[in-house]
């Protein structure tokens, strides 16, 4: 399988913590696909409700908010839901999807030796341009996400198995966003 | 009643459930990292038709899930009903979709793949995650302001078969066949614009894509459960409860739950039109029986602590409904016991029976007679609790709610 992100030429200029193992390929898309595919149904099965990433970090927010400024909080009826008064926005089954994707991710990333301090951008740009357009783009991917209620995960990927329809107009408008944006942007890649 | 979903927080406890969530989200994290989600060059280069990964590992996760889970539903061993179905605002979805494929372009990652990537170390990956917390913030800040549009647009529990007038077996093996078009047209792209040999594509792809249609047209075969199978499969337990008169609720009782700050009540009257009108319980809605298969997925989002009365003239029409609610998985419905006339009987006074002389009826029809049709305006529509005393035996329970009532971003 040709990738681009050959592990190889990564290797040079990744400062490889944790392990010295050598970083391995990618499993093959169709082999992810299934089990993705077989974790997403399992989460339907077991619990009732599928994926999701952006409601945890959400809530997550919601601690550092509350805490600075719970007056703040107890004002606004979109935050009061989470976190006014008593109410622990933690408390929430999205948190701990949240924290165990990230503790998911860690492990496979040690496992194939994937862990390393890096940044994957494009030739044509510096490392710090990189970051600010990772910042930019992560802000619009939140407000995104919030707005549509769900980001890929929970609204994309859960939303159509179970055949939403809102989730169907939602994914493909995010490919038609992305693919729409990709020519102006495309120094950013290639 | 189908076994899954599983009623985590009565099995385990309301914190305990919550490790099921922790293991769920590890197996999600680790299949993401392999998959190569934590590198944004990846991600990126499927908007440029070098590498299609996004396209194969989404959709493909998407078809294998959905044919799984409606399999599951066919042989009724999931009830579908429970599962946690996105709630369609679809102009709002559709805007902040764009917004995120702009952001997916610009920034290399969605919020998911972002959290892989930062556990890995990527410092893209750690500042995009900021970027969400940042975004997030701001529209927690801003929505206020055009709240209204925000929840316009609103179709509630909608699916692709409703929309479509399919049953779900056929839109299952359509969407399959889309996927499999889209693999097929990204594999032809990858090999243009990426310069990929398809021949070091694994063989058993093409048998697995086969198998997946094959279980789509096995779906369209077996079908999904109707309310009937449904309450088949339940029926001899709920006969007993009826027969044994634990879900029929003396209307003293429902006349206190009514006043019951901790609960929303919804009562739904299924009798005819034209007896509504002539008297109801006051915020009784009107619900023709055949109508309510319909309701079923609206009253599915109501809060963990409603309580649903269903009431006829007498019991018949209501206990119908009552199966109905059952067989769907509607949480905490009783019947109203005696029905209207049980309820006239026992709130009217002499003025209101002078006026509307009890009648002969037969089963299930009004027992009074209403010279002008009443509607709730006069008394008995809306009792004072204060007023009566009446020794009950309390019957409802509120039940551990098994349906999610929010999805992934909740």
């Amino acid at each position: 399988m040709t990738t681009l992100s050959s592990p190889k030429t990564e290797t040079r200029k990744g400062l490889r913590v944790f392990s010295q193992r050598v970083a391995k390929d990618y499993v093959n898309p169709y082999y992810a696909a299934i089990l993705l595919g077989i974790v997403l149904f399992a989460a339907f099965f077991i619990t009732g409700s599928g994926l999701g990433a952006s409601g945890g970090l959400n809530r997550l927010l919601m601690v550092v908010e509350d805490a600075i400024a719970p007056e703040h909080v107890d004002r606004t009826a979109y935050l009061l839901t989470m976190a006014g008064g008593e109410k622990n926005p933690l408390d929430s089954w999205i948190v701990f999807l949240t924290i165990g994707t990230v503790f998911g991710g860690a492990a496979a990333g040690w496992r194939n030796g994937r862990i390393k301090l890096e940044t994957n951008k494009g030739p044509q740009i510096s490392t710090r341009q990189r970051w600010l357009m990772a910042f930019i783009g992560g802000t619009l991917m939140g407000y995104g996400a919030r707005f549509a209620r769900g980001c890929t995960s929970g609204q994309a990927l859960s939303g159509g198995a179970v055949l939403s329809v809102g989730s169907w107009a939602f994914m493909f408008a995010v490919f038609g966003g992305g693919y729409a944006m990709a020519y102006f942007v495309r120094k950013l890649w290639n | 009643m189908a076994t899954f979903p599983l009623p985590l927080g009565e099995l385990l406890g309301h914190w305990g459930s919550y490790v099921v969530y922790l293991l769920v989200g590890f197996a999600f994290g680790y299949v993401l990292e392999i998959a190569g989600f934590g590198n944004s060059k990846k991600l990126a280069a499927q908007f440029y038709f070098k590498e299609m990964t996004v396209i194969k590992v989404m959709f493909g996760a998407i078809i294998v899930a959905m044919v799984l889970i409606f399999l599951a539903s066919g042989v009724g061993l999931l009830d579908y009903n429970l599962v946690y179905v996105n709630p369609t605002y679809l102009w709002p979805g559709i805007v902040g979709g764009l917004i995120m494929g702009v952001g997916f372009i610009i920034g290399g990652f969605c919020p998911g793949t972002s959290l892989v990537a930062a556990a890995t170390l990527k410092l893209d990956g750690i500042f995009f995650v900021l970027g969400v917390f940042f975004g997030i913030f701001l529209f927690g800040e801003t929505v206020g302001g055009f709240s209204e549009y925000w929840n316009s647009s609103y179709m509630g529990r909608f699916t692709l078969p409703e929309w479509l007038g399919l049953s779900t077996g056929t839109v299952v093996l359509l969407v399959v066949l889309m996927a499999l078009f889209m693999f097929w047209g990204s594999e032809k792209l990858e090999q243009y614009f990426g310069g990929m040999d398809a021949a070091k594509e694994p063989k058993w792809r093409i048998g697995a894509g086969g198998g997946l249609a094959l279980a789509a047209v096995g779906l369209i075969i077996i079908g999904q459960p109707t309310t009937l199978d449904r309450w088949n499969r339940i029926a001899d337990e709920k006969t007993a409860a009826l027969e044994e008169r634990t879900v029929q609720v003396h209307p003293a009782e429902m006349l206190e739950k009514l006043h019951d700050d901790s609960l929303k009540v919804i009562m739904l009257d299924v009798r005819s039109e034209a007896d509504y009108n002539q008297f109801h319980i006051l915020d009784a809605q009107h619900v023709l029986p055949e109508e309510l298969p319909e309701m079923v997925p609206a009253l599915h989002l109501e809060p963990a602590n409603t309580v649903f009365f269903v009431m006829s003239n007498d019991e018949t029409a209501a206990t119908e409904a009552w199966k109905t609610l059952q067989a769907e998985s509607v949480p905490n419905v009783y019947i109203l016991e005696g029905g209207i006339n049980n309820w006239l009987t026992l709130f009217a006074n002499d003025e209101f029976l002078a006026a509307n002389p009890r009648t002969p009826h037969a089963d299930d029809q009004l027992a009074f007679a209403f010279p002008v049709a009443l509607g709730a305006r006069q008394f008995p529509a809306e009792p004072d609790p204060h007023h009566y005393e009446f020794i009950y035996e309390s019957k409802v329970i509120l039940e551990l709610k098994r349906a999610p009532v929010s999805g992934g971003c909740g």
